[in-house]
């Protein structure tokens, strides 16, 4: 009797793991679970990564970047013109459909564009927008933008987070009613959706000819938010899900040796630094004498943190800007792991014994990787305690120099190029607590000009500077694991951006 | 009687202003709400900008003065994450937190009392030893650790539960018997602890040397006696579960209000904080005192006091 009881438990638990294993190719559906929950699928409001990947499935741009050229590929916009420094003039495509049938015209454009850009829209980046003066529109597919000023980082943004919306529907439902139901011209729309938690998009037949996303393989996207990461892969295990990415490095070690699953690594465009301000104090701290700083640099043994705890794709960086972007130096001092170097130079600035220092970290920044950092510290006579706290707290009490350093990341809005790497942090403005007037006027220079030659050198000087002083411990480019179902054809943008759109059964 | 549902009434509701006043506070304590807002990629421009945009440029004691001048009036505000009405999302969050905790709460009884009344009428044996062990494990096993031991059993290794969602019964399986079983332990000791207690009285002394049947002691004036305590004790363990759900809604990505809570104040998003801050101690405040009004009713001795 008990073994048929256990026969007929057997038989349920093959044919329920069978059924579901198959659930995603047999009915054409690719079930995909996100950690964060979706607060809009507005992309100009929206702060969450899953949501701005979903945005990118119902949405267009103007243009598209191509990731792996860096060319500007056209998408809605046929073509366009770079008219002077501050005007560009685009060609909008003829025949592109919303969802709702309507035909895409300059119209939608110009509305979209000159609303978003509106204060009272309350874009959440504004740096996306801030640099748009006014869109006309010159004809009934052609639009001319303006710019307040140069602003060279124009073409990125139009190519990635200003979507194109319908004017008809922006117009009479708001930003709110764009989240409960939103219309693109996206290679996806959504069909069903639950506050935030579980979205049902279906292909969209009739996306445009010739549209760089191309037409998607796979009919149904299933998304939904799991936030307990060993309940996602339990799911994908048993075959409830077919992709999950942010995969920890401990965990992608187990999820691979599955025999359905694979698991890959993709560079992003995220590094990992930690941030030393010279001025902590009024600048009557240790961290204020280069020396010290420098000292720092060479204490970290960043490859073999990296081999054993970072993992995946990862690789150390020397500069204050993804090695991949446009304008990052790969020409800056490099500081080798020297324990003796490091003790030698704190020494040298008086500090034979070492001192105590207050290490700021996010509770977002992997624990184990900051015990690493802070044993390093240690070794070499720089006794580390680590301060963790929500980054919001954190960033701030950096900002308003409560704390000598800081251990943070940096995505870049997930845009290859230096403008939004290193100015932001050394550009004289909110988050720049070292204001070397030197980089500050390097950056001031390479941010306005659409001269990418003077971009370059620019950039290349300040970031140079930045390593000589050793105003920040660069540490890696981060790499996010996805674990996917073997007959999956997915891979991950080095922007951060997942596009679902090229997924196929294999 | 009255003016003692007059005194519960008033302190319920001086508590709640407290509670509502110390998360306002405690809010502000955890970091700027606009940094928050702002997320990681937020310059310091799109902090001024939201800083004054939702008015947390203002006083403190100001901006508590407003949410409760709308409250009062009604309107619970916008949730500054979803940019929705406070009341829509908390109406649906809220019925499936309740929804889930009525549940347990009745799984909890239904294992909780005849356990311990089985041990309670057989002291020191077998039965009794089972149900103090079945107690101690539960009331020592972290709830996410019981929650993912159900998945790996349920869902990965004998697939047959699943393990995220509220979609059918199915789903409603493993959450519930993981808060009940945070909440059985205590309703079972109580029980046996009751029971042990009246068995020991005369008057069931008496009612067996009436020669009335042993089962009619036990269930009509045994267990009613002994489960009066008990009813007080589910009552707060139901709002006891509300925090559990925290938790359980966590692991089993249902999407509840103790979740809400949880993803609410890791976002600062503060007027949804304060409406389920509200939802929670009213709801616990309204248990309790219906559990005191309960037992003031059956015991006039509090009445006095």
């Amino acid at each position: 009797m008990r073994i048929r009881i256990l026969n007929i438990a057997a038989a349920i638990a093959i044919a329920t793991v069978s059924g579901q294993a198959m659930a995603g190719k047999a009915d054409d559906t690719l079930n995909v679970a996100f950690e964060e929950e979706v607060s809009t699928l507005d992309g100009y409001k929206e702060i969450s990564r899953s949501g701005l990947i979903l945005a990118r499935m119902l949405y267009d741009n103007l243009l598209m970047k191509d990731i792996k050229t860096g060319e500007f590929l056209p998408a809605l916009a046929e073509s366009y013109k770079i008219v002077d420094e501050k005007t560009l003039d685009f060609v909008i495509r003829k025949g592109v459909k919303f969802h709702d049938g309507k035909e895409l015209t300059a119209d939608d454009v110009e509305y979209t564009l000159n609303q978003v850009s509106k204060k009272e829209y309350n874009t959440r980046y504004q740096i996306t927008v801030s640099w748009i003066d006014v869109v006309e529109k010159t004809g009934p597919y052609s639009v001319r933008i303006r710019m307040k000023a140069v602003y060279p980082l124009a073409l990125e943004m139009l190519a990635g987070p200003l979507p194109i919306y319908p004017k008809h529907h922006l117009e009479a439902v708001g930003s709110s009613g764009m989240s409960a139901k939103p219309i693109g011209t996206g290679p996806y729309r959504l069909v069903e959706s639950t506050t935030g938690t579980r979205f049902v998009l279906e292909r969209f037949d009739e996306h445009y000819a010739g549209s760089p996303k191309g037409r998607p393989a796979i009919k149904r996207l299933v998304a939904k938010v799991l936030p307990e990461a060993n309940v996602q892969y339990a799911e994908l295990m048993n075959g409830q899900l077919d992709w999950i990415w942010r995969v920890p490095h401990d965990a992608s070690r187990r999820l691979a040796s599955r025999p359905n699953l694979t698991v890959k690594a993709a560079p992003i465009l995220r590094f990992a630094f930690m941030g030393m301000n010279p001025n902590f104090s009024g600048g009557k701290s240790p961290i204020a004498d280069a020396k010290v700083r420098q000292a720092i640099n060479h204490a970290v043994n960043k490859d073999s943190i990296i081999t054993a705890l970072v993992g995946g794709a990862s690789e150390s960086i020397a500069a204050a800007c993804h090695p991949i972007a446009f304008a990052c130096s790969k020409d800056v001092v490099k500081y080798a792991y020297d324990p003796k170097k490091a003790k030698d130079l704190l020494a040298e600035a008086g500090y034979p014994n070492g001192f105590p220092l207050e290490l700021l970290t996010a509770t977002t920044f992997p624990r184990s990787q900051v015990e690493a950092i802070a044993a390093n510290l240690n070794a070499v006579g720089i006794k580390t305690s680590i301060n963790e706290q929500q980054s919001a707290v954190m960033r701030t009490n950096y900002i308003e120099g409560k704390a000598p350093t800081y251990l943070s990341s940096w995505g870049a809005y997930g845009i290859a190029d230096a403008g939004l790497g290193t100015s932001p942090f050394f550009g004289g403005a909110g988050d720049d607590v070292v204001k070397d007037p030197q980089v500050v006027a390097d950056l001031k220079i390479a941010d306005t000009t659409l001269d990418r030659d003077v971009r370059k050198k620019h950039y290349e000087a300040a970031q140079k500077r930045v390593a000589e002083q050793a105003y920040w411990l660069p540490l890696w480019a981060f790499s996010v694991n996805t674990a996917q179902a073997n007959n999956l054809s997915l891979d991950v943008d080095p922007d951060e951006f997942v596009p679902f759109y090229k997924a196929a059964w294999k | 009687m009255y003016r003692y549902i007059l005194r519960r009434s008033v302190s319920g509701l001086l508590l709640i202003l407290a509670v509502s006043l110390a998360t306002f506070f405690l809010m502000f304590a955890g970091g700027d709400p606009a940094t928050r807002m702002a997320g990681e990629s937020g310059s310091v421009a799109d902090i001024i900008r939201i800083r004054e945009a939702y008015g947390f440029d203002r006083p403190i004691i100001l901006q508590y003065l407003s949410w409760l001048g709308g409250f009062l009036t009604g309107d619970l505000g916008r949730s500054l994450y979803f940019d929705l009405p406070v009341s829509s999302i908390l109406v649906e969050r809220m019925f499936t937190t309740m929804r889930l905790g009525a549940c347990a709460i009745l799984l909890a009884v239904a294992i909780g009392v005849p356990l311990g009344v089985a041990a309670g009428c057989h002291p020191n044996t077998k039965i009794d030893r089972f149900a103090l062990l079945f107690a101690v494990v539960g009331q020592a096993m972290p709830t996410f650790w019981f929650a993912l031991l159900l998945v790996i059993a349920f869902s990965v290794t004998f697939p047959i539960l699943p393990s995220s969602g509220l979609d059918s019964w199915k789903h409603y399986i493993m959450p519930m018997v993981v808060l009940s079983y945070f909440a059985a332990p205590a309703i079972m000791r109580l029980t046996r602890s009751g029971m042990i207690g009246v068995l020991d009285t005369d008057y069931i002394r008496t009612a067996r040397a009436m020669g009335i049947v042993p089962r009619k002691v036990l269930m009509k004036y045994a267990l009613r006696n002994a489960l009066i305590p008990v009813v007080s004790l589910a009552a707060a363990q139901f709002g006891y579960m509300l925090a559990g759900s925290v938790v359980v809604e966590s692991v089993f990505a249902i999407h509840g209000a103790g979740r809400l809570a949880w993803e609410s104040i890791l976002r600062s998003d503060l007027p949804v904080i304060q409406a389920l801050v509200l939802c929670f101690s009213l709801f616990y405040i309204v248990l309790t005192f219906l559990a005191d009004v309960v037992n003031a009713w059956l015991d006039p001795r509090m009445r006095i006091s």
